[in-house]
């Protein structure tokens, strides 16, 4: 009986993604190989480092980061950078401070203290913040991968998303599909609609890397989101670290009270 | 029980204390020699575990509440700092959110255990319905609690469920505004959500208090169902039930354990990493996964108003079973029919929680609909008629019984 229940459910459950409703529209973003991914993850320092100076040179010129500030840059688990050089990143920023004695507001160069500058604002709109977008995006992964991921520990479906929306684009819609004035084709978006132009310096090798890191598009997208990842989850190398230590002493823990336990129901005859 | 050992204060400062407060005597014939059955299973220990789980999230919630900010220009951003400047302010907010999935997994585990082994009925009828009262508080506590960080999904979710409310003939909209604190979810429904959420974790550990001592009065349930008779068929709470509780208990911090540090996000939506924007509707408003059996059955009613009366009615229900389970046999164990009737049950709260999750259109409205009325019919109709046409197992005499000739009992599950 319990058994055909769940074949029930299982037929159930397979025949689901057929009702109306479950319109598959945008393709699945491609899975990536991140150094963050699973129990013993850390960032990569080099590839944190590319994808800031991305960030610097192409995002930054629309989005914001509001939330970071330059001393971040520096800290474990971080980019790696030393105090000096998390110094001379944050005065090669203008920060807006104030009111002086004359009650005026003015700009001076930053301090590790101070977050990123605010981006310039547009009258379309403000593109969105980057400081937590890659936990902010994902892609829908149905039934059953949903239960897979929670033992795999498949967490980068934000960062995937990311890759694939920045490598996404295309000058012109696949027939059938209309883009509204004023809105761009990116065959990954929801919609396919999305209010991003095409970053052309990621498609055109616009940034320069000097550490001999090829520049292609997926290059710079995967370094730009792995950028984003840290700025969205900082602690996030320590949290991993400490959480081996915490399932080491918890397991441990365990089969110690699993044979407490044993030692003292010896005497007491229970159920089988 | 009678004749076990009373509590003999051996230094002078405990006698003394004793003599004006007997909270020694209290604790040693509670939580040392209080009788507990023998038989008792892993299941059991949920009780321990929600206990624990409680003060955790109280703990972390205090210090959480001393970096928060409970307004809408700043709530997003405290909660960040939290996560960025506060020393481990990670690893409390990723406990407390990920504790309250724990709490629900746990409780939801504690409630089927007491729907499989009829610990509901006489003498447990208000030691289930206490049960249901914390369900309820829990569940108000749980989603108030989702709503400070002031995301897309806090703010979306705060909307539709207060406006559930407008859907009372005559009054519902005034209830709605004064619930908000204004025309529209704001400000002031972000502060008093806060205070709200502060004080009910309280309440709840009152409400707590009387559960534990409604069980104290009756005793625990067992397996069998059938109650301790002799000496033989129980242990001392201490050391017995005290070490295996907590054997499981940091087995379930393991899994705990798993979310807080590899995947503290899994079972969050991250739209809530979406600073809340009135202008900007989500396309799929969902709420937490505790939540989603519930949703399933609000929205698989076409009708605003019976929609809520379902959704009130799904909780309500869990109240009147020990009145609606007519079998005078508790455990499933001896009640083949029952057992397998458990099975489909627990089968379709899932498929429930599955479909709560779903956009409400086409296939599966439909398939909310019957699992919905599924739920009802299984308190309504196949539970009062079992115990009338069931033809139960023979019971065994006594615990001890059922475990020196367990051929005479039911096999487990």
């Amino acid at each position: 009986m319990l058994h055909k229940t769940l074949v029930a459910f299982l037929a159930l459950a397979l025949l689901a993604p057929l009702a109306p409703g479950f319109a598959a529209d945008a393709p699945v973003p491609p899975r990536q190989k991140w150094s963050f991914s699973g129990p013993f993850g850390v960032y990569d320092q080099a590839q944190l480092q590319r994808g800031f100076k991305v960030y610097r040179e192409v995002c930054a010129t629309c989005h914001s980061l509001s939330l970071v500030s330059f001393r971040n840059l520096g800290q474990p688990g971080a980019l790696g950078y030393t105090e000096a050089q998390v110094r001379q990143i944050a005065s090669e920023y203008q920060v807006k401070d104030g009111p002086n004695e004359q009650g005026e507001m003015f700009e001076r160069p930053g301090r590790p203290a101070d977050r990123f500058p605010p981006a310039p604002r547009f009258p379309t709109g403000t593109p969105p913040d980057l400081s937590v977008i890659a936990k902010a995006r994902t892609y829908e992964r149905g039934f059953p991968w949903f239960v897979f991921d929670a033992i795999t520990q498949y967490q980068e479906q934000g960062v995937d998303y990311m890759v694939a929306y920045l490598t996404g684009f295309e000058d012109a819609p696949p027939a059938g599909v209309t883009i509204p004035q004023g809105l761009y084709y990116n065959k990954y978006f929801p919609g396919f609609a999305t209010s991003m132009p095409k970053p052309m310096q990621l498609y055109t090798n616009g940034v320069t890397y000097e550490d001999g890191t090829p520049t292609t598009p997926e290059q710079y997208a995967k370094d730009v989101a792995a950028f984003l990842m840290w700025a969205a989850e900082p602690h996030l190398v320590a949290r991993k670290r400490i959480g081996f230590q915490v399932m080491v002493f918890l397991v441990v823990f365990a089969g110690l009270l699993y044979f407490t336990k044993k030692r003292v129901w010896s005497k007491v005859k229970v159920p089988a | 029980m009678s004749g076990q050992p009373t509590y003999q204060p051996k230094n002078a400062i405990m006698k003394w204390i004793e003599r004006r407060l007997p909270i020694g005597s209290l604790i040693y014939s509670s939580f040392v020699v209080y009788p507990t059955p023998r038989n008792l299973n892993y299941w059991w220990t949920f009780g321990g575990i929600l206990t624990f789980l409680l003060m955790v999230q109280i703990v972390t919630g205090i210090v959480l509440a001393m970096h928060y900010t409970p307004h809408v220009d700043h709530a997003f951003n405290s909660v960040e700092h939290i996560m960025r400047d506060v020393n481990y302010g990670w690893l409390l907010r990723y406990v407390h959110a990920n504790g309250a999935s724990m709490f629900f997994l746990a409780a939801y585990i504690h409630m089927f255990r007491g729907m499989y082994y009829g610990s509901y009925k006489e003498p447990r009828e208000l030691l289930w319905i206490l049960g249901v009262i914390l369900l309820l508080l829990m569940i108000v506590t749980g989603f108030m609690g989702y709503v400070l960080p002031w995301g897309q999904m806090s703010f979306w979710a705060a909307t539709v469920i207060t406006n559930l409310f407008s859907a009372i003939p005559g009054v519902g909209d005034a209830i709605v505004t004064w619930l908000w604190g204004g025309y529209a979810v704001g400000n002031p429904t972000l502060n008093r959500f806060y205070a709200l959420h502060y004080l009910l974790p309280f309440v709840i550990a009152g409400v707590v208090g009387l559960h534990i001592w409604a069980l104290h009065v009756v005793g625990q349930n067992n397996p069998t169902g059938i109650e301790p008779k002799s000496e033989q068929d129980t242990v001392p709470f201490t050391p017995y039930a005290t070490i295996k509780d907590l054997f499981l208990m940091i087995v379930f911090c393991i899994v705990f354990a798993w979310f807080v540090f590899y995947m503290p996000n899994y079972l969050g939506h991250p739209d809530n990493y979406i600073p809340a924007n009135p202008a900007v509707t989500p396309p799929h408003i969902v709420p937490e996964w505790y939540y989603l059996p519930f949703y399933a059955i609000l929205r698989a009613i076409p009708d605003k108003l019976l929609g809520v009366l379902a959704l009130v009615a799904s909780i309500g229900i869990l109240a009147l079973l020990p009145w609606l389970d007519t079998s005078r046999v508790r455990s499933a164990n001896y009640r083949p029919l029952y057992r397998q009737f458990f099975w489909i049950f627990v089968l379709v709260c899932i498929g429930l929680g599955w479909l709560g999750a779903k956009p409400a259109e086409g296939g599966y409205v439909i398939a909310a609909r019957i699992l919905t009325a599924y739920y009802f019919i299984h308190f309504l109709v196949i539970l009062p008629l079992l115990g009338m046409f069931e033809k139960t197992k023979p019971l065994p005499n006594s615990i001890s019984e059922s475990i020196l000739s367990p051929a005479r009992a039911g096999t487990a599950s």
